[in-house]
């Protein structure tokens, strides 16, 4: 919805992501058997922190210089707002992550199917959690150490998105279909899509108040 | 048609913050043509009231009506026909004065080309920074591309919260100005300020908020 | 029928009301509790499975019933709340939500030391387990909200409607936790499905309304302390403390 201007901001985010993710191999040892077996979950977890980075800025810059009233007073219904801030966050945090993703699964050795499969389920996955985020980051809005809180709350929200998105990857490893997962990561974005701008939306309005 | 007249009216309005009573009971209709001064001490609600104006916060107790219906319900009508500039001037730093008043125009769905965005910030007299980002602009030039972005809404009902703040003189003789040729032709304006406004002529109410300043 | 529900609703009757139930609610459960502990203790059978261990489920089942019980019922006062605007039912939902974290502790707690004979560990990932400690987190997440909010308002509102994405996200949480546990084959050697000794499943049901009787007592007691708070500027209140 609005440009995102400043380059800086949203690379931090993916090299966290890129880091998190490195430090695991550095933490465990570079037998590749047990990369290829926790990297799926690490890569995920990173993810999942990724997204937690970069959510208390979707909303805190606009809530500073007065953008977030301005925009809660135009003639538009605040759920389309949420909606694009969501697909905003997602843009810039999601879209670049997904393409950095296969650079991670060949550090943890995935094969090649797997990988794919990894990025299928982030695509999926990060719209989740950018929708969901922006509920936490609407809630905490303006409040003192929001980072935390915002990790707080979302955090056991995600689990679910985690499940089955690492789970995907490793179905395809263990030699099963990774469908299953994939359907049932596609059923919670829809319904997480039909209902978090409306809470997000509502809790803007609260925030603001 | 009584109810296209365009009133807003407050009807038995309570406010509390925390678990204070900033005030209660209050009533007023404020018309076409019409501007309401709203004075009182710090602390006593005065932005507080201009937000519940707008529909941004909820009232404790009564409720505000926009051409005799409730904000809640004609909350879209209401946001296309009201301005509101609080204490930020809801610019974006990193964008110029133009792509500012472009995008805010945007957003409320409706189209304003560049030519008209460059004459009102003329207007407001901020035709040598055009091209600049905001964030290298003084308070006041940014106070003042707020202030042009209040003249392109072309909306009838003008909130301002306190916007001589960071104005210099020259700024609040052009605000005086918008003012009151804004509300001579047919236009409201709800207000606050702590600095004396010369609005000789115009028809203006003053509220008191709170109790007598102490 | 709706009046007198108006009536209830203000915190003033409310107060004077819970005044009166909560040493009903609170001598019962300490009563019930008697009962039930000694039942669970004196009573109910040795298992044949799993020894005297087992008599730690009549305060971890009831514990686990509890925490999840008041997580729907938190969900349901900040639904009412949002819907219309009664500032009790916030302060219900408030009021709950320290128990509900406590019952959760005291089930995992107890999970824990159940554990430990039985499956030879202190923590193992089960579905139910893992389920109840993220619980746990969304309880914490919740009153962490309210502790970062100065204004009640706001707060009130905000934490309702985390409850309620919570209370969506509940049964996602426990069906997804439960399928990648079982995909992980996970260590877990469920209580045997035999049916249940009478005196057991009378403890339990003892166990589990000493636990309600007690919710209810303390959560009224905290609504009390909330009124008193949040209204301290009205008349009836100065009256009430008189001076």
């Amino acid at each position: 919805m609005l440009a995102a201007r400043r380059r800086g901001d949203w690379l931090t985010s993916q090299f966290f992501f890129v880091m998190v993710a490195s430090m695991f191999p550095l933490g465990i040892g570079p037998d590749p058997n047990t990369l290829r077996m926790i990297g799926p979950g690490v890569v995920w977890v990173s993810a999942l922190l990724a997204s937690l980075l970069s959510l208390p800025r979707l909303l805190a810059e606009d809530f500073r210089d007065g953008s977030l009233e301005q925009m809660l007073l135009t003639p538009q219904p605040a759920v389309l707002l949420a909606l694009g801030k969501s697909l905003a966050h997602w843009l810039i945090y999601g879209v670049p992550l997904l393409l950095i993703s296969p650079i991670l699964g060949i550090q943890f050795s995935l094969p090649a199917e797997a990988i794919a499969i990894l990025m299928l389920s982030l695509l999926i996955g990060t719209p989740i959690l950018s929708l969901l985020g922006s509920v936490g980051a609407a809630l905490t809005l303006g409040l003192r150490g929001s980072g935390v809180l915002l990790t707080l709350l979302i955090l056991p929200l995600y689990v679910p998105v985690l499940i089955f998105g690492a789970g995907a990857v490793d179905a395809i490893m263990a030699g099963t279909s990774a469908e299953s997962h994939l359907s049932l990561l596609g059923a919670i974005l829809v319904s997480t899509l039909l209902v978090a701008p409306w809470i997000a939306a509502a809790a803007l309005k609260v925030s603001i108040e | 048609m009584s109810e296209s007249v365009a009133t807003l009216s407050v009807h038995d309005l309570r406010c509390t913050r925390g678990d204070r009573e900033l005030f209660s009971d209050m009533n007023f209709t404020l018309h076409g043509g019409e501007a309401l001064l709203i004075q009182g001490g710090n602390g006593q609600g005065k932005t507080s009231l201009l937000r519940l104006l707008t529909g941004l916060a909820q009232p404790a107790y009564g409720e505000v009506r926009w051409r005799g219906e409730k904000l809640a319900r004609t909350s879209e009508t209401y946001h296309r026909e009201m301005a509101y500039i609080g204490h930020l001037n809801g610019i974006k730093d990193d964008l110029t004065p133009i792509e500012n008043l472009r995008l805010a125009a945007q957003l409320a769905g409706r189209t304003l080309d560049e030519a008209q965005a460059e004459e009102k910030l003329c207007q407001l007299g901020l035709g040598r920074c055009l091209d600049l980002p905001c964030r290298v602009l003084s308070f006041g030039q940014r106070r003042r591309v707020a202030l042009s972005n209040l003249l392109c809404s072309n909306a009838p009902l003008w909130i301002l919260d306190e916007p001589l703040t960071g104005l210099d003189v020259h700024g609040v003789a052009l605000l005086e100005n918008l003012l009151k040729s804004h509300v001579d032709q047919g236009g409201m304006a709800v207000l606050t300020t702590h600095q004396p406004l010369s609005l000789e002529g115009a028809n203006i109410h003053a509220l008191r908020v709170g109790g007598p300043a102490q | 029928m709706a009046i007198n529900l108006y009536y209830y609703a203000s915190p003033a009757t409310f107060y004077q009301l819970s005044g009166k139930l909560i040493p009903w609610f609170g001598w019962s459960a300490a009563i019930l509790t008697l009962i039930g502990l000694y039942i669970s203790f004196f009573v109910a059978p040795t298992d044949f499975q799993q020894g005297e261990a087992y008599r730690i489920i009549f305060i971890h089942v009831p514990a686990a019933w509890m925490s999840m019980f008041i997580y729907l019922v938190m969900a349901f006062w900040g639904a009412i709340g949002l819907a219309f605007k009664t500032r009790l039912s916030f302060m219900m939902s408030r009021a709950l939500a320290p128990t509900g974290a406590l019952f959760t502790f005291v089930a995992l707690w107890t999970g824990a030391l159940w554990g430990k004979p039985m499956w030879g560990a202190w923590w193992v990932w089960d579905a139910r387990l893992t389920s109840e400690l993220i619980l746990l987190f969304l309880y914490i997440g919740i009153m962490a909200l309210w502790a970062a909010i100065d204004d009640p308002q706001r707060g009130d509102r905000a934490g309702a409607l985390l409850t309620l994405v919570g209370a969506i996200n509940v049964p996602i949480i426990y069906f997804s936790v439960k399928w990648w546990n079982t995909l992980h084959q996970g260590a877990s050697i469920k209580p045997s499905g035999t049916s249940m000794h009478e005196a057991m499943l009378a403890g339990m049901l003892i166990m589990a309304f000493a636990a309600w009787f007690y919710t209810i007592a303390v959560a009224l007691y905290r609504v009390r302390t909330l009124i008193i708070e949040r209204e301290r500027n009205s008349e009836w209140v100065k009256a009430l403390t008189g001076k």
